[in-house]
């Protein structure tokens, strides 16, 4: 690579650096002010490209300022509406409910454009007057590249201004402080949360509208946009506007050169660095919240959190005779009820059960641990490939199924141990960052993993390879697993895992080492939804790269949210639920998608202690 | 009572409470599942096609005396989630076979759960070559030309030109690494002495254009091969046009003819790639002719590839159970060796030797007529053509 072209590369890296950056700065901006990890915001993004789109279509390539301009407004109007009607309803649920919600809206959005556009790609036309080409030297820059470049900047210092400078910009810094504060200094904190979601959500509608000269507005842009704003607004140092910058400009470059390196031979070792560009983002965050756990320009949180939530006291209660009678009766139906029913029944349940031990293991981090993981589809994947791996080399069927769990286990001993330093939303993200990285390895590493097929025919032995046999197995494994993480929920170990939870500073003054203990808990959840997916293995019979990725980890948070963080039953209810919902809407509705959402936004708007949440609810209305 | 009394006695029940005319209009259920919403823009056409197709078997008074009924289902794009819909459909829907899906890890997942639940299952549109050759099975036939075949079609164009330096552009998963590997392949075994690759993986969907195409150009290559569609296709032509990246270079892009892809594009489309796709708009064989005119009057919209594919699929399945005269499963997988379909592209044949239908494409150069991307000087480019000698896919087959 010549230097001419590396320069080339760099300046190239600077347009995507300022369209990553004007994503980024509206998430950012949410998150530092009401703590919500807003899913929707790709979504918001899909929305602004769509509205410029039409509005464009409508009136002419003309119009593309004004359509842009229209776009923002219409995302900032969308997310007040939004912020108003639902979000606000969730500012006293456990944090992660609303990251449910603004889940919903992801579905709903989805389909909604699916409805209102079609399923083609919409390509927008060329802006007039910026069709062109810039010549400098042996650089060949788009017009509208060099218009982003400075686009990009511009909003940083607007926005710089914005919140340093005036009176609603101070009323932000100090809402993003400590709320409570400001409400008690008489900031009319309801109208701010308001404000800052309109903004926030124009910005992201903005980014997306900008983005149409470059990208078709199509259906598929909103996860990986909400995936690249997260990483940046993290790596940047939450609340940071500065940061998201200088995060964007990070990441764009490292992957220009990537791009720009191509495959270069290292100490006779030939490295694809193209390749690299599929993780590119996540590198560099799993790099740099290991040597800074709050981020480039983020804060350290002066205090460590104290959360006591009364009601994930529920989690650790002694169970009654009522509660034994309970699992009792649901162990029995559970199992009863597949048996009469049709044989499908038994898949779809053998299906629950399977998400059942992934959400379960789940809650012992998120609802014992008070340890959010973005990624925990890894530890379910590695188990699955693992055990995939075993049954090929020709294991023994108990062999292989006991290896996935174990790999599994070392895996996340070996990630939480980096994990566990970080706190809150950084640690979550750092283990999506983790969980990137083990996907692109099964992605990409044809030989082994069979690439982004994944391997095929790992059906069980032959007295199990029946439906209804398969089925009764996985409800004794299960049964077994779950009850073993309840022992281990309520034993000593489980009084320490929530000793550090509650109070990391009171913890570590009785004698218990905080990080230790919390990377034991990460460990065990790692084993266990390792368990889950050498279990899924057998089930299906192949297994492939979607098994770890993003998806299946914000399932598994969904399912567990749905059911209750705080409910010993609940990775069963919304497990079940979520599963049981997904196949009968998808074969009843067109548009089950959208369906979906708005059956999850109800009841999280109806029981914000989900399932569970509900069921004590109703408990305690009857006494 | 035994298992065989019981049998026995169910169906002296059943013979005594159902006429044979009522017997005669139970219909026979094809399963059918797909992942409409991720590749919406393909399979919503697709799903039409199977419907003209499905109406018109049923209107000529449908198979073995009985009316075809299609069972759909969406596997949501992964391949956990087709293998559950797939056992919905053959637990409770007690389908005769299982067809369709789209991406190749998906249909590499069904054609393994047929294999395990013995079932057929016709492959509609998964271009992988695994399905037939790697990971074949008894089970398993596919439609599609493969990636293999496709690329093959291109190749002798492409080895015409003599061009040294070739820079390849692909997304990076099964699709674009098979179109890389056999376009090497191909081109090494016919082209000149001292050929080179210069290759540019890109993450699927999430191409960047800008730093992509600067490094194409800094590569200087002789000419360029690619296998993107969708918006990473669309980002590549507008940077590439407007960075001059095509300029003097000839362009071959797997699959870019397909309406799907290219009528995004609109006047944008490039000029002079040669292409393999569907030039829906000139092809004037009579057996064309008449699915164009009966998919305008029942759709009042222009078929894309996506709609072929899926008549043809059904074709297909009408075709197996009418030569089986039954539906189970032995008989329809025997009568799918060597059988032959009548599909718009004409008549196609389910090779007995590694269950690879010999359903072409056409081959042409992209052109831009009234503002919409057209494929001119195509010619079809018949499957049977471009597929390897049978004792190499012999060798590449485990499976009988």
């Amino acid at each position: 690579m010549t230097l001419a072209a590396l320069a080339a590369q760099l300046v190239n890296g600077l347009a995507s650096a300022s369209a990553l950056f004007l994503l980024a700065a509206g998430l950012t901006l949410i998150f530092g002010v009401t703590r919500i990890v807003n899913f929707a915001h790709g979504s918001l993004y899909m929305v602004g490209a769509y509205g410029a789109w039409a509005l464009v279509d409508r009136f002419g390539p003309a119009s593309f300022w004004a359509a842009v301009a229209a776009a923002t407004l219409l995302g900032a109007v969308l997310g007040a509406l939004a912020e108003r009607g639902v979000l606000r309803r969730l500012y006293d649920a456990p944090e992660m409910l609303q990251l449910t919600a603004t889940f919903a809206f992801v579905l709903i959005t989805r389909d909604a454009l699916l409805w209102l556009f079609g399923a083609e790609d919409r390509l927008g036309p060329r802006v007039p007057g910026l069709a062109g080409t810039l010549t400098l030297g042996p650089l060949t820059l788009p017009q509208y590249d060099a218009v982003l470049v400075v686009a990009g900047p511009l909003v940083l210092v607007a926005l710089t201004l914005l919140v340093r400078r005036t009176r609603f910009g101070l009323y932000v810094r100090a809402a993003a402080e400590n709320r409570v504060v400001a409400g008690a200094l008489g900031i009319d904190e309801a109208r701010l949360f308001t404000l800052v979601f309109a903004l926030g959500a124009g910005l992201a509608a903005l980014a997306g509208a900008l983005q149409l000269p470059r990208e078709p507005a199509n259906l598929a842009m909103d996860l990986p946009a909400v995936a690249d704003a997260f990483v940046v607004t993290v790596v940047g140092g939450l609340g940071s506007i500065p940061g998201a910058f200088v995060a964007a400009l990070l990441i764009a470059e490292v992957k220009a050169l990537c791009i720009g390196l191509g495959t270069q031979t290292i100490g006779g070792v030939p490295i694809a660095f193209p390749q690299l560009t599929l993780v590119a983002e996540f590198a560099v965050m799993a790099v740099v919240l290991t040597l800074r756990p709050q981020g480039l320009f983020g804060r350290v949180a002066t205090a460590l959190p104290t959360t006591t939530l009364p009601e994930q006291r529920a989690l650790v209660a002694r169970g009654g005779r009522a509660t034994l009678l309970a699992a009792a009766a649901i162990a029995l139906v559970g199992i009863a009820g597949p048996l009469l029913a049709d044989e499908y029944v038994r898949v779809l349940a053998t299906d629950i059960l399977v998400a059942t031990l992934f959400a379960a293991s789940l809650q012992w981090l998120l609802g014992t641990g008070g340890l959010t993981s973005f990624g925990h589809a890894a530890y379910f994947g590695v188990g699955a490939y693992a055990a995939a791996l075993a049954a090929r080399h020709g294991w023994p069927f108990a062999a292989a199924l006991a290896w996935g769990p174990l790999a599994a286990l070392v895996w996340a001993a070996l990630c939480g141990w980096f994990a566990v330093r970080s706190h809150g939303v950084y640690l979550a993200m750092l283990t999506l960052a983790f969980a990137q990285i083990t996907w692109a390895a099964a992605f990409q590493w044809d030989a082994v993993t069979g690439g982004s097929n994944g391997l095929f025919g790992l059906w069980p032995p032959a007295w199990l390879a029946d439906r209804t046999r398969y089925f009764l197995f996985t409800a004794v494994v299960v049964g077994g697993a779950w009850s073993g993480l309840r022992a281990i929920t309520r034993g000593r170990f489980g009084y320490a895992v929530r000793a550090t939870r509650d109070s990391p500073l009171r913890a570590a003054a009785s004698g218990i080492p905080v990080r230790h203990t919390q990377w034991r808990a990460f460990v065990i959840a790692g084993g266990f939804a390792g368990l889950a997916g050498a279990l899924y293995t057998f089930a299906k019979g192949s297994i492939g790269p979607d098994a770890l990725a993003i998806p299946r980890s914000v399932d598994a948070i969904v399912m567990v949210l749905l059911g209750g963080l705080a409910s010993w039953f609940g990775p069963l209810a919304g497990a079940g639920v979520f599963t049981w919902l997904q196949d009968t809407l998808a074969r009843t509705f067109d548009y089950w998608r959208a369906a979906l959402g708005a059956l999850i936004l109800a009841i999280v708007l109806l029981f914000p202690g989900g399932i569970g949440g509900a069921w004590q609810w109703l408990r305690a209305r009857s006494r | 009572m035994s298992r065989r009394l019981c049998t026995a006695a169910a169906a002296l029940v059943l013979a005594l409470s159902a006429s044979p005319a009522a017997l005669a209009q139970q219909p026979i259920k094809l399963g059918e599942l797909n992942s409409y919403k991720q590749f919406a823009a393909f399979l919503d056409p697709y799903k039409n096609g199977m419907q003209l197709a499905l109406e018109e078997i049923n209107a000529a008074g449908g198979v073995l005396g009985r009316p075809l009924a299609i069972v759909s289902r969406d596997d949501n794009g992964t391949p956990g989630d087709a293998v559950r819909v797939a056992e919905e459909l053959l637990t409770r829907e007690n389908v005769a076979l299982l067809m369709g899906t789209f991406p190749s890890n998906v249909g590499l997942a069904v054609a393994d759960l047929a294999k395990q639940r013995k079932v057929l299952f016709i492959a509609a549109e998964p271009l992988t070559d695994k399905i037939v050759w790697e990971n074949g099975n008894a089970y398993t036939f596919r439609l599609r030309a493969s990636t293999y075949m496709q690329t093959a079609m291109l190749v002798p164009e492409a080895a015409k030109l003599n061009k040294k330096r070739w820079a390849i552009v692909y997304p990076n998963y099964e699709y674009g690494t098979a179109a890389t590997t056999a376009f090497k392949q191909q081109m090494t075994a016919r082209a000149p002495a001292g050929i080179e690759f210069i290759e540019f993986p890109v993450p699927l969907g999430k191409i960047d254009p800008g730093p992509t195409v600067q490094a194409m150009l800094d590569a200087k290559p002789d000419a360029i091969f690619s296998s993107l569609f969708g918006a990473d296709l669309a980002r590549f032509v507008r940077e590439g046009e407007l960075r001059g990246l095509f300029k003097d270079r000839p362009v071959f892009n797997l699959l870019g003819g397909e309406p799907e892809y290219l009528d995004p594009l609109k006047d944008e489309a490039p000029v002079g790639w040669w292409v393999t796709g569907y030039p829906w708009y000139s092809l004037d064989t009579p057996a064309h002719q008449r699915f164009l005119k009966a998919y305008e009057a029942r759709f009042h919209d222009y078929p894309r590839l996506g709609a072929v594919v899926g008549y043809s699929t059904v074709k297909t399945a009408a075709a197996a159970l009418r030569k089986a005269g039954s539906t189970d499963t032995a008989k329809l997988v025997a009568a799918m060796q060597d059988l032959d379909v009548d599909t718009p592209f004409g008549i196609v044949r389910y090779r007995a030797l590694d269950h690879q239908s010999t359903m072409g494409a056409f081959v042409g150069r992209t052109a831009v007529k009234d503002g919409k991307g057209v494929m001119v000087d195509w010619h079809y480019a018949d499957g049977k053509d471009y597929l390897p000698p049978d004792a190499i896919v012999r060798k590449l087959r485990p499976a009988p």
